[in-house]
């Protein structure tokens, strides 16, 4: 099963999704893996700032202005002031795989001393299946030098595609605030040397530093939801992306995997102001979990699309009573959908999978 | 954040497929030194053990195991399942067992691994089944929860088993063995992680431990090939009792690592013979695991050995009239749950037998 061929660059058919609301200066370290592919920035905060891209990149940006322009009245499901706009990103591309990475994330070292390359890592990730039905004691099985252990059916052996896939950070870990408080120090040293599928039926935290998903797959779930300006809530824009991209992906019977590549995440923000942003999330989340472990999806429910809407009508029903927030993000849910289908006209009926029934 | 246990309230179980022990003793000499081993020969096995002295150890052989559970359950214990019968004698907490053809394995930085400490620590500190964290073990020095972690999930449960991995020669099927013939699993994964709820998971017997007071009752020698060998490729009776575990933990609430500590397996035997004998295992897989994955245990069943007695009951009705292993499997396993009740489940302040 182990190919020892190289790994397609996939240029014409991925696209980076970058927010920023300062400079562009970490693609310098990124160029000798990024310079092949096409960049969309996606300009948060003040339109009128100028963001210098370096030379030599191919790239299209938006700023707030845009967004408004293109969406119109429908802008008002991205973000404003968060990280949370990159959706957008997702949203404008037309290109089969997004890759979405943060601007203070750069090439980290694996343990021979060598440049990790994230982004053919992602792409090796999401080439090849995911083995979400049984758990592989070995990690990802397709892996050169891997395979799957004795007692791993045949039958499940071919897997499943691959819809996400989750990378990971050295340095500076993801930690919420409360963490980040009382272990200021800690930093991640440990290198995993593993991919692995997360099994269906399992919620998992994704984190949108280091991401990269087939966005032909599984694109309209990735809307990052409502934070930032005028929102009660922040930091919790992945997370929102995560359980719902999770539920359906479990759905559709797609994979989801993390783990390798990981990156170097050099900027620790201020804690203070996180706790500000995800207090109200921290208290959500307990409603969330459970919200989202229930979530019950119809075999009617073929596309991700028809998933999508009928989680954003379970939100308004069951979580609407928790906070009126939740209402809006429903109705964002929707906006996100509609904006979605106009801007990807052909792709609205072409997402549809054969058999949309949970095993 | 891990329990303190003493040395005292652990047993490592060595089922002896081979006779002479000596160089594995040796080898694992520093990192078994401290405690209590029970070595159970597998009555299969003719030549005289040979075992190195040192250790403070109770040895079971055939008349033992006679003896104890009488002839007509002996049958139990044959061959790799020789192993289960060091965990109904124990009279520790917990135990580690390992293959009699493993040693320690060195680490990427040339140290060798202390597997039984390192299964210790995963059996003392929580399980996380019910959310993924991304770092992994939350416990472990240098890693916590990760931003999105539920506040009410970071205790934990109980971990109820810790299934370590192997360096060098992969526990592979036949088929994968024979085809594969030179590869060598050299990656050393620097993690621990818990088996989320609800997923199912081939454990192999290989380098196992588990707390026996809490699950020692699933850990049954059940599933029998019908042309078992002496190779753990010929083998299922582990996957088979692994999923017994998973899901008895499962339904109970108590957690299942994988992963550290890992062991060095030696090469040996021949995977194109055992592959004659071994494509049984694999069919029998395509039953075993879909069998596994619709179990519904009931409310009623609120301790391991309740879990056990419903699987069992439960593999017999489905899959009983697939394949008299599966019939033989269930019985096997009733028949454990009682020498269980009458052997296995008195208290650690009795003698051993």
């Amino acid at each position: 099963m182990a190919t020892v061929s190289p790994t397609p660059l996939l240029k014409d058919e991925l696209d980076i999704v970058i927010p920023t609301i300062r400079n562009l200066d970490f693609l310098e370290m990124w160029r000798p893996f990024f310079q092949p592919y096409h960049l969309i920035i996606v300009q948060d905060g003040d339109p009128s700032k100028a963001i210098k891209v370096p030379e030599g990149f191919d790239y299209e940006l938006y700023n707030r202005n845009d967004i408004n322009r293109i969406l119109g009245p429908k802008a008002s499901c991205i973000s404003f002031k968060d990280s949370a706009c990159r959706c957008f990103g997702y949203m404008i591309s037309k290109k089969k795989y997004i890759y979405t990475i943060d601007d203070d994330c750069f090439v980290a070292k694996d343990p021979s001393g060598k440049d990790i390359n994230a982004l053919e890592q992602h792409i090796k990730n999401l080439l090849c299946p995911s083995t979400p039905f049984f758990f592989n004691t070995l990690y990802d099985p397709y892996r050169d030098g891997a395979d799957f252990v004795r007692g791993y059916p045949f039958s499940l052996r071919e897997g499943v595609p691959t819809a996400v896939s989750h990378g990971l950070w050295l340095n500076i870990p993801d930690y919420d605030a409360p963490t980040q408080l009382v272990k200021p120090l800690e930093r991640n040293k440990r290198y995993v040397d593993a991919i692995m599928t997360i099994p269906k039926g399992t919620l998992f935290p994704m984190c949108g530093m280091n991401l990269a998903f087939n966005r032909e797959l599984i694109g309209p779930a990735m809307y990052f939801g409502l934070m930032g300006d005028g929102q009660p809530i922040g930091r919790y824009d992945d997370m929102w992306a995560g359980w719902c991209t999770k539920v359906i992906c479990d759905h559709l019977g797609l994979g989801v995997k993390t783990g390798l590549p990981y990156i170097w995440h050099s900027k620790a923000s201020n804690p203070f102001v996180n706790l500000k942003k995800e207090y109200k999330g921290i208290y959500w989340q307990e409603e969330l979990i459970p919200f989202f472990q229930s979530v019950t999806l119809t075999k009617d429910c073929t596309t991700v699309q028809k998933c999508y809407i009928e989680i954003s009508k379970q939100v308004k029903a069951k979580l609407g009573k928790v906070d009126d927030y939740f209402n809006k993000l429903a109705d964002a849910m929707v906006t996100w959908i509609e904006a979605w289908d106009e801007l990807n006209p052909s792709a609205a009926k072409s997402a549809e999978l054969p058999n949309g029934a949970t095993k | 954040m891990s329990l303190a246990i003493k040395d005292d309230e652990i047993d490592i179980v060595i089922g002896a497929i081979r006779s002479d022990l000596t160089s594995f003793m040796n080898e694992w000499r520093p990192m078994f030194s401290r405690f209590h081993i029970i070595i159970v020969k597998d009555p299969d096995l003719k030549e005289e053990l040979k075992i190195p002295e040192g250790f403070n150890l109770d040895v079971y052989e055939k008349p033992d195991i006679d003896r104890v559970v009488g002839s007509s359950t002996s049958g139990l214990f044959s061959g790799y399942a020789c192993r289960y019968f060091g965990y109904l004698v124990s009279r520790k907490k917990y135990i580690i067992s390992v293959d009699d053809d493993c040693l320690p394995a060195q680490d990427p930085k040339g140290f060798l691994v202390d597997a039984v400490a390192q299964h210790i620590t995963n059996l003392t500190t929580p399980a996380t089944p019910f959310f993924f964290n991304t770092l992994y073990d939350p416990f472990t020095e240098g890693a916590d929860f990760v931003r999105g972690y539920p506040f009410s999930l970071r205790s934990g449960v109980k971990c109820a088993f810790s299934s370590g991995l192997w360096l060098n020669l992969v526990d592979h099927d036949a088929p994968s063995q024979a085809l594969k013939a030179r590869q060598r699993n050299s990656r050393y994964v620097d993690a621990v992680m818990t088996v989320p709820a609800g997923s199912l998971v081939p454990i192999s017997g290989i380098n196992i431990a588990f707390d026996r007071e809490v699950v020692g009752p699933a850990l049954v020698p059940a599933l029998k090939l019908a042309g078992e060998g002496k190779f753990r490729w010929e083998t299922m009776e582990d996957i088979w009792s692994g999923l017994c575990v998973k899901v008895a933990c499962d339904h109970l609430g108590l957690g299942v690592k994988t992963g550290l500590p890992y062991v060095r397996r030696i090469d040996r035997g021949d995977p194109i013979v055992s592959l004659k004998k071994e494509w049984e295992g694999v069919k029998l897989t395509e039953e075993v695991v879909p069998f596994f994955q619709s179990v519904r245990l009931s409310r009623e069943a609120t301790t391991v050995a309740d879990c056990v007695v419903e699987v069992a009951n439960a593999a017999k009705e489905r899959l009983g009239s697939t394949d008299p292993v599966f019939a033989r499997a269930a019985k096997a396993m009733l028949d454990w749950v009682n020498l269980w009740k009458l052997v296995g489940s008195i208290s650690s302040q009795s003698p051993a037998v």
